[in-house]
């Protein structure tokens, strides 16, 4: 391919045709879950439809100007924007309004947003930026902290301000680090945690903790002739019976009572009346779509309000209700294609800063794809997160928007060296 | 840069993507095609099923004038949410209560079951039309208030309680015999018409389908109402009564128990039915229905009580015509049969008194006029010991046969709620009481002037006398002349039946013409009118307890009798006392349409005639409340 071609020419039109039509569907399915039958417009600013329209026109003009500000731009000044995110995030615990007990909304006149949307931007380029740095091997423990350091120290700052959810979509860049040459265990691990914390929840830590020896003690009477291999073996065991032990004490000592509702609804457990009432409605909207769905702007469980949060963190319900089996994986096959064509671009980046900077964008997409529909089709624990160009709102929207644009533009210099 | 040794980590990467991807579609799959449950969680969340009440059907009497209608009231209802901030002050000032009151309703409201203050809640329930109209024009002060119209029933004639009856809320036993029509809360007819015609003017229910949000708020039909019915409104009633003349019945019963029955002979058709005291049936409407039911169910003069078709009294010398046309009929004598009478009758040892002195009877209708005791013991007396039967069983068994025929110990099948059949005693009955074949005429005698075991309701006297009246038959009395639909005008009414008395006809004539005796010169001279050719009998109802019951029984004009009626004052005395000459001014009125001048003192007198002292009450509490109605 030539290099002198047009900027227009090398934008990867692929990427930015997936990204309209996200972002048009959501804008109809916004207004489907505002609509009544008193008939306003889908432009009515009065209303989220409108709202939403207008913040898609701040999207077409932030989304130009990346594209026509130079690449290089964003590598040398990765760390300043990552710097000054990290400044701004945390002036909003003491600046910041509170917005349903959480205190991250900053008002600047009629202007709103939460500046932990953008943090997640900033840490990707800081995330990419050290990366692509020379002599930065991941596998190598001094490297480890200080990424992890990059990572942890803004998920923290959002965790501390009450966002959960925000911060618990920065364990994605495992993912990231992984592709870069984090050990493999580091996933494995992981997802052992995981497994054994919802069994600790779900069964009694008793049970468990029989289990595991009954395990352990299978594979020291295989494996008796290897001494070496059965005292990792013995520790593996006591590690996660202590584990087990301490996530059933934590469950029910250290979380909030919502916490646990929403915890104890993922699994399937009985919760106080009510208390499972948004998941439930939301699969019930989800399920009564059927093959076809209702059609458009027919939902009742949504236009009847049944589903709260309809248009922002349940959007998918009214996708699930309105066009049914055939539209949901419509809507999968979408979030999918552009995965894997952002993959497929990232992989395809000379520079190393594109690359890591490009599955930070993917695994933050998907991330948030993951734990939305999840939560809609009652897979995934209730965490409040956007689905990403579909939900409701402003910030979330031009948050997404420029991680996506400036990988977009970083892939118009693609066989650049940047650094 | 060096060769990326980690690029194989790529497809890794999006395994873990695409794996996630088919689990999404996997359960979008289960929760959508394969689960079917939740399109009808859906809908049992959005489309609730709506009843649509019917209006009920209007009551005429027989002239057409409207008896019973439906008012139009106002429950004022409030959705708690809207209503922050208002001006309770004047709330309170235009509804009339107080301060105190308000908090009290909003508590109540509050703690009520399925509360939620985004559903519209009764905040006062029944207001008339007056007070809402004056709240009405300040209404839009008080956002989230608003009033819902409702009907309730409406008498302008502020009588005829009995008749009409009341309407209630349903209870648990119609609600499981309805097999699920009704439900909790619904009105029914409780008495009177409204409960014998609750089917027809009751009309039929229709449902309604309609979108509710999660608030359970109405957000338009279901279906474009493709699934609604609507609901079809009551019949419209044409009763028999003429309610000016049950009005005047009422009038001239005031302090006095007792009743009136006047009925049309030829048709079977109640003019007027009056169970005295009675009450004004608006009191039963509405919200001091709850108040006034206790009240009226507690007063020792039982309001409630239907008298005309419950209450039974020994019918005394009403009866004598009965005993006459048997005899005749059973041929033991004929019409010039002779009891010479010297004020004692001696009988089987005993000896028995006439009331009062009088020249020998030659004829059953002189015999009539004097109501003549022994001239009827041995009437009665010749029908028992008749030889044409074997014994004194089969005899009485063909007496008693004879009386049913008059709708004697029967009931009369009025299509009112609750009647009894009075009482003729059976032949069984007295085997009982005296052993098989161990009692003749003697052990009986005194049912001969309709003493002893015979008992008879109001309703019977008056159907007696209409059946004596037409000669031979009379027709099931009722109340309800035709049914219409309002919509299709179609004619529901019933078929009343027709009954002949087993008396062969020519007897009737001789026994006529006694009771026409009665009123022209006999004991029920009192009920004479100039012109009207009124014929009857007076009673006079032994009553143990206290003052004889007056009774008096008859019908007019003498020809072609056009109204029968039976009045029974209780502890009224003899017949002539009150009996008669309120029966005689229900007949001129009936008749002439007024009262002669030289009779107005008579009427006055009979109004203002007062009987509380001897029911042990000092005032009639439930006329008081009448008075208070208005």
């Amino acid at each position: 391919m030539a290099r002198n071609e047009s900027l227009t020419g090398k934008i990867d039109w692929i990427t930015v045709m997936l990204y309209a039509a996200l972002v048009f569907i959501g804008w109809a399915v916004i207004y489907s879950s505002v609509y009544t039958d008193e008939g306003k417009s889908i432009f009515n600013a009065t209303t989220n439809s409108g709202k939403q329209f207008q913040w898609m026109i701040g999207c077409v003009i932030i989304g130009a100007i990346i594209l026509i500000v130079d690449s290089r731009f964003y590598v040398t000044f990765a760390y300043p924007i990552f710097g000054f995110m990290l400044l701004f995030a945390t002036s909003v615990m003491f600046i910041g309004t509170v917005v349903k007990g959480q205190r991250n909304w900053i008002h600047i006149g009629s202007f709103s947003m939460q500046p932990s949307e953008l943090l997640k931007f900033s840490v990707s380029l800081g995330v990419a930026k050290f990366l692509s740095g020379l002599n930065v091997d991941i596998r190598k423990w001094k490297d480890k902290w200080k990424i992890f350091a990059v990572v942890f120290v803004p998920a923290a700052i959002i965790l501390i301000q009450g966002d959960a959810g925000s911060a618990i979509v920065f364990s994605v860049f495992a993912l990231v680090l992984f592709r870069e040459g984090l050990e493999p265990y580091f996933l494995i691990v992981g997802a052992a945690v995981i497994t054994l914390s919802v069994m600790a929840l779900v069964l009694s830590p008793a049970i468990i903790a029989a289990a595991l020896a009954a395990i352990t003690a299978l594979l020291i009477y295989q494996l008796k002739k290897k001494k070496k291999i059965i005292w990792y073996i013995v520790g593996i065991y006591l590690l996660s019976t202590g584990y087990v032990f301490s996530v059933n004490y934590g469950f029910n000592k250290v979380l909030k009572s919502h916490q646990k509702d929403r915890i104890n609804v993922l699994l399937g457990k009985e919760v106080e009346n009510g208390k499972d009432w948004n998941i439930r409605q939301s699969i019930i909207a989800v399920g009564s779509g059927g093959f076809w769905g209702k059609g458009y702007l027919n939902g009742t469980q949504t236009k009847l309000k049944f589903v709260p949060e309809q248009s922002t963190d349940f959007i998918f319900s009214s996708i699930g209700e309105e066009f049914g089996f055939v539209g949901s994986t419509f809507l999968v096959l979408i979030y999918l294609a552009l995965f894997y064509r952002l993959l497929y671009l990232a992989e395809r980046q000379r520079s190393k800063f594109s690359r890591v900077y490009g599955y930070c964008v993917v695994g933050i997409l998907f991330f948030h794809f993951l734990i939305n529909m999840g939560m809609a089709i009652g897979v995934a624990p209730v965490i409040g997160i956007p689905l990403p160009f579909i939900s409701y709102g402003g910030s979330s929207l031009l948050a997404f928007t420029i991680l996506l644009f400036v990988f977009i533009r970083l892939d118009t210099q693609r066989y650049e060296q940047m650094r | 840069m060096s060769k990326d040794i980690f690029k194989n980590r790529y497809n890794i990467v999006q395994a873990i993507i695409v794996t996630f991807a088919v689990i999404f579609v996997l359960r979008l799959f289960y929760l959508q095609v394969i689960d079917r449950k939740y399109v009808s969680l859906a809908r049992n969340n959005a489309v609730k099923e709506l009843d649509v009440y019917p209006t009920r059907g209007y009551v005429y009497d027989r002239n057409g004038e409207l008896i019973v209608y439906n008012e139009a009231i106002y429950d004022l209802l409030v959705i708690p949410r809207q209503a922050k901030g208002i001006d309770t002050v004047k709330l309170c000032e235009l509804l009339g209560i107080g301060k105190d009151d308000y908090i009290a309703r909003m508590a109540t409201m509050h703690s009520a079951k399925g509360f939620s203050s985004y559903k519209p809640n009764v905040f006062m329930k029944q207001l008339s039309l007056k007070d809402y109209s004056r709240l009405q024009e300040y209404l839009y002060l008080f956002p989230g208030f608003y009033g819902q119209v409702r009907t309730i029933r409406k008498y302008p004639h502020r009588c005829g309680a009995t008749i009409l009856g009341d309407i209630g809320e349903v209870d648990d036993r119609q609600i499981e015999e309805s097999k699920g029509y009704y439900k909790p809360g619904d009105y029914v007819g409780k008495s009177g018409i409204e409960k014998v015609y609750e089917h027809e003017l009751g009309g039929k229910r229709g449902k309604k389908f309609v979108f509710v949000d999660v608030h359970n708020r109405e957000m338009g039909s279901f279906n474009n109402g493709y699934f609604d019915t609507i609901a079809r409104s009551g019949d419209n009633v044409i009763t028999t009564l003429n309610i000016k003349l049950q009005e005047y019945a009422e009038k001239l019963m005031a302090n006095k128990k007792g009743s009136i029955v006047a009925i049309e002979p030829g048709t079977g058709e109640i003019l007027a039915l009056v169970s005295s005291p009675g009450y004004d049936p608006n009191l039963l409407c509405g919200a001091v229905r709850g108040e006034n039911f206790k009240s009226l169910l507690t007063d020792s003069l039982l309001p409630l009580y239907s008298r005309p078709t419950l209450a039974t009294y020994p019918p005394g010398s009403a009866f004598k015509p009965v005993v006459a046309l048997i005899s005749l009929h059973e041929k033991v004598q004929g019409i010039n049969y002779t009891v010479p009478c010297n004020g004692m009758y001696i009988f089987a040892g005993l000896s028995l008194h006439c009331s009062h002195h009088h020249p020998s009877a030659t004829n059953i209708q002189y015999a009539l006029e004097q109501s003549c005791n022994p001239y009827f013991w041995q009437t009665f007396r010749n029908a028992i010991e008749n030889r044409a039967f074997g014994s004194t069983g089969e005899s009485y068994g063909k007496w008693v046969e004879l009386c049913h025929s008059f709708g004697l110990g029967i009931r009369t099948g009025v299509d009112l709620p609750s009647e009894v059949s009075g009482n003729i005693p059976t032949v069984h009955y007295f085997n009982k009481l005296y052993g098989e074949n161990r009692w003749h005429s003697a052990n009986i005698i005194s049912l001969g002037i309709g003493q002893g075991e015979i008992l008879v309701t109001p309703i019977q006297l008056a159907n007696l006398y209409a059946c004596i009246g037409n000669q031979g038959y009379y027709i099931t009395p009722h109340i309800v002349k035709r049914i219409t639909d309002p919509e299709t005008n179609k004619d529901l009414t019933r078929h009343y039946e027709k009954h002949t008395a087993l008396i062969d006809a020519e007897h009737f004539p001789p026994v006529v013409e006694g009771l026409f005796d009665v009123v022209e010169a006999g004991t029920a001279r009192a009920a004479h009118v100039n012109g009207i050719t009124l014929c009857g009998k007076t009673g006079t109802a032994q009553n143990p307890h206290g003052d004889n019951h007056s009774m008096f029984a008859g019908f007019a004009p003498k020809d072609t009798p056009k109204i029968s009626i039976a009045v029974i004052v209780e502890n009224g005395g003899f017949g002539a006392d009150y009996a008669a000459p309120i029966a005689s001014l229900l007949v001129e009125k009936y008749l002439n349409d007024t009262i002669q001048t030289s009779r107005l003192p008579l009427e006055k007198r009979m109004m203002e005639g007062n009987l509380l002292s001897k029911y042990g009450v000092k005032t009639n509490k439930t006329l008081k409340m009448n008075l208070e109605g208005e």
